[in-house]
């Protein structure tokens, strides 16, 4: 099982999550709903080939959520639309309201621009899920937070640990729930859940404090040798550099705003962070086992994934329009050939990409284990 | 190596000291055993060694305590991390990444170790603990003897002089057990490694040790060799039991030892009438499973499993860890749905009760018997269920003298079991279950434990205790069954069961065989009865 492993190495973390995130990026940008498919479609067979059962797990619980978020759009529509003009589909009793809710409808007329204007939508923020899902199936956001450079080290064993702590707390609800039938009391309804906070909270707080004492007692956060005023002015830069690297993002993804702020912000932002990163890297005595390496190939799944981006881009200079297709009037939505291109690009890491896990130990990997306190049989 | 001098250490509130006037030296390469009653210091001791104490739990401390020469006032537990590794007694509360590669290089990544050193380190821990075909594997799917195999590697390749660690065997079953202290003297006779670990589960580790220091319950600890420590230590294996009560010179510690000396023993005994077993009880059976199978998802954790108990009769579960013990009494007070097959309890379907009628029917006390506990005091504790004054005469027959207003989660592990034992059987359900009740439990709790058992058998409860502990199997069991990989291996008479498994029969057991002698108390009544 390992020599596969050993001779295949597996992708730096943060390559896969850059691809993800670009696709992402890219969803933002078009609520072309051919579009939007294909990019689950492809977040999707990516995940799917590159077989790892706790990854396609957490793919499918965003899969899901994203569905969720889609429904939840249509419901929406239905039963506030705001578009009240078009090919009425059905008629529902309406609810006058009065004038100070603002013009807010409640039932009336459904249309059918109203609803497919709202599937576009909704269809948009499912394929961003998606995304973020795939992101998080390709490779743990734990494998991530091991390639943190040194300086925000303690930052990234903050989240490690906030992160084992929720599931933590639900084990240890699941766990109480079940004492509770045993002395006779409801296991069902909102008070059994009242209950049972406290006891919850002080065991996950118990296990919070052991594993605190475990990582001090293994050397975590020995001192370093720089002084603390130089720490601090490396942990500030940091910080700075990162909220300037947000809102050049946000900037640049925000299509209505000017770019020519937002990109000289990315660039400096980003420059003042990697140069806190690395400086403040120098100071920390850590050593990382066996880090992730960067190579060739994880630039080729970064260039793939920003390929659907840059197709999007061009899609909007060459056939304005393409990447918002109108529902008033009604029209069946182009499918833009630069977008699909780029899209098609994106597979390429499907290939290439090791699997996460060998098939022998996809085998061993037993699904929720620790979620079910009764069968371990200590 | 480790070092104390006149080490005291009170906590915060407390009106007398944990420990007091502690003086002590470790040399370097000695395997030592801190023994002593539950909740008389022995994990404090343990935690002081790194400086977890006081630097972590608060307290004071006064005296020195040093490691390696560094002394713990002046250094916390990280600036300790290279000379001192500390094993909790939950190694997955403790660990913090993943999989089993990186929680190995953990410890060496805070202290900065070369990444080639790093790497020479974890595969040569990998291999002398045996791990090398889980070094892929994530922590949560192991079994519990390789995440203890694991917490004790992660602490090593840090390159620890000196290792502590607080009952590495008790959670495990017997091979998963030996395969940690076989680990352990290996380190010692390899490597020269001091070990300290404090343990309650002396036929295990007693002959393993090199001296033993016994926490008394005034705080005072004796430093002294196993053999003399044994011959008047409250707490002691039933091997040592068995040496004081035929008065062996010296005493044995380890079953090799007694069955040497036990020649004339066995041919004085062999002359005599066997010991009595219990007689089979007959009446109509309170708990009734038939072609039970149990599934997660598809993992398949009972097949076919029937069983009956009648009401009087003590029934030992044994197996391995995850054989399917627990789910099986999960199905028995019905948390889980069966997947096929019908379990009918005190006559009726578990899964179908209400939580109120459930409590009439049968009684569990869950491993961790703090998950029944929701009010802040004991009191309250007792008086939730309406049956108050039932619920405090069973907590005073099994842990005398609680005080009322003490919050449940400062009992120790022995009281905390007193207690929920006393709320679940406070309804007189004609079953009651018990998941492995002797972790962190000593021999007097133990005991007392074992009478008031037999007196709710006797009254005509059926108990079936899920354990690894195979004396008290023998002690208390009149009936055992083994569970393997989800099946019924074995189900008789506890004296039939045990004796025909290494893996299973109790020291006694051992060192008389082929006799059918089980515990000390049966040899005791068997010599009394020849001798009067």
């Amino acid at each position: 099982m390992s020599s596969r492993e050993r001779t295949n190495r597996q992708l730096h973390p943060g390559a896969w999550w850059a691809w993800s995130l670009a696709l992402g990026a890219t969803a933002t940008r078009t609520t072309n709903p051919l579009v939007l498919l294909l990019l689950m479609a492809a977040a999707g067979f990516t995940v799917s080939a590159r077989r790892s059962p706790v990854g396609t797990r957490s793919f499918g619980f965003f899969v899901r959520l994203g569905l969720f978020v889609l429904a939840f759009r249509l419901v929406f529509e239905t039963v506030f639309g705001a578009e009240r003009s078009g090919n009425v589909l059905v008629h529902l009793p309406e609810v006058p309201l009065p004038t100070w809710a603002g013009g807010l409808h409640l039932g009336g007329a459904v249309t059918a621009q109203g609803m497919l204007a709202a599937t576009y939508g909704g269809l948009q923020l499912a394929a961003l899920l998606v995304c973020v899902g795939s992101a998080n199936a390709l490779a743990s956001p734990r494998r991530l937070l091991r390639a943190v450079p040194g300086a925000l080290y303690e930052a990234g064993v903050a989240v490690t640990v906030a992160m084992s702590f929720a599931p933590q707390l639900v084990t240890a609800a699941v766990r109480v729930r079940r004492a509770r039938r045993l002395r006779g009391r409801s296991a069902t309804g909102v008070r059994s859940w009242v209950g049972i906070a406290l006891p919850v909270l002080e065991d996950a707080l118990e296990r919070s404090i052991e594993l605190a004492a475990a990582m001090d007692a293994r050397g975590f956060g020995r001192r370093g040798t720089a002084s603390p005023g130089r720490r601090r002015l490396v942990a500030g830069s940091v910080v700075t550099g990162l909220v300037a690297v947000a809102v050049a993002t946000y900037e640049l993804l925000d299509a209505t705003s000017p770019t020519i702020v937002g990109l000289p912000l990315l660039v400096s932002g980003t420059a003042i962070a990697c140069a806190a990163v690395f400086f403040g890297g120098r100071d920390v005595a850590r050593t990382k086992y066996r880090p992730d390496q960067w190579q060739a190939v994880e630039w080729l799944v970064v260039v793939a994934g920003l390929a659907p981006l840059a197709g999007v881009m061009l899609a909007g200079r060459l056939q304005p329009g393409s990447l918002h297709p109108t529902t008033y009037p009604l029209a069946v939505p182009a499918l833009p050939w630069p977008a699909v291109l780029g899209i098609v690009l994106a597979l390429i890491p499907a290939w290439f990409g090791t699997p996460q896990l060998p098939a022998a130990q996809a085998i061993a990997v037993r699904p929720a284990r620790v979620a079910e306190p009764a069968k371990v049989g200590r | 190596m480790i070092r104390f001098e006149s080490v005291t250490i009170t906590y915060p509130d407390a009106e007398r000291p944990v420990l007091r006037d502690v003086d002590l030296a470790i040399p370097e390469g000695e395997l030592v055993l801190v023994i002593g009653r539950t909740g008389a210091g022995k994990s404090t001791l343990l935690k002081a060694v790194n400086g977890l104490v006081p630097h972590f739990t608060g307290g004071t401390l006064t005296g020195r305590v040093s490691v390696d020469g560094r002394d713990t006032r002046t250094h916390p537990p990280r600036e300790l991390a290279d000379v001192v590794g500390y094993v909790g007694q939950d190694p997955l509360a403790g660990f913090v990444t993943d999989t089993v590669e990186e929680e190995l290089a953990y410890a060496m990544e805070s202290l900065g170790v070369s990444p080639a050193v790093m790497r020479r380190r974890v595969e040569d821990i990998l291999d002398s603990l045996g791990l090398t075909p889980f070094r892929d594997r994530s922590l949560a799917t192991l079994s519990a003897g390789q995440q203890q195999r694991v917490a004790i590697g992660s602490v090593m390749t840090a390159g620890a002089r000196v290792l502590v660690l607080d009952e590495p065997t008790s959670a495990l079953d017997p091979p998963a057990a030996e395969d940690v202290l076989a680990a352990l003297t290996r380190l010692v006779h390899d490597l020269g490694i001091t070990v300290v670990a404090a343990e309650h589960r002396l036929e295990r580790v007693i002959h393993y040790a090199d001296r033993v220091l016994q926490v008394g319950d005034d705080g005072r600890v004796r430093d002294s060799t196993p053999n003399v420590a044994m011959h008047d230590s409250p707490v002691a294996p039933p091997v040592v039991e068995l040496g004081r009560l035929v008065r062996w010179q010296p005493l044995p510690l380890s079953v090799r030892d007694a069955r040497r000396a036990a020649s004339t023993l066995r041919d004085q005994l062999s002359s005599m009438a066997r010991p009595g077993g219990t007689p089979t009880r007959t009446g109509e059976s309170v708990v009734s499973v038939r072609a039970l199978e149990a599934r997660y998802d598809d993992v398949v954790a009972l097949r076919r499993i029937d069983l009956d108990v009648r009401p009087g009769e003590i029934v030992a579960l044994m197996g391995r860890n995850g054989a399917g013990k627990s789910t099986l009494l999960a199905h028995l007070v019905g948390l889980n749905k069966p997947h096929a097959g019908q379990v009918r309890v005190a006559g009726h379907d578990p899964f179908r009760r209400s939580s109120a009628e459930l409590n009439r029917d049968v009684a569990l006390v869950p491993q961790e018997p703090a998950d029944l506990f929701y009010t802040d005091t004991v009191a309250g504790e007792i008086a939730a269920d309406g049956t108050g004054d039932r619920a405090r005469f069973l907590l005073d027959r099994l842990a005398p003298g609680i005080d009322g207003t003490t919050h449940p989660r400062d009992l120790s592990e022995g009281q905390r079991l007193a207690l929920a034992l006393a709320i679940v059987m406070a309804a007189e359900p004609p079953v009651l279950l018990l998941d492995e009740p002797t972790r962190g439990l000593d021999y007097p709790g133990k005991a007392r434990l074992v009478d008031l058992l037999r007196d709710l058998a006797t009254a005509g409860t059926a108990v079936i205790l899920a354990t690894h502990d195979v004396e008290l199997a023998a002690e208390v069991s009149n009936r055992t069954v083994v569970l393997a990989d989800g099946e019924v291996v074995a189900d008789g008479p506890t004296r039939d069961v045990v004796t025909a498994s290494p893996a299973f029969a109790p020291q006694i057991a051992k060192i008389l065989a082929p006799l059918p002698w089980l515990t000390v108390a049966q040899v005791r009544a068997s010599l009394a009865a020849s001798a009067s």
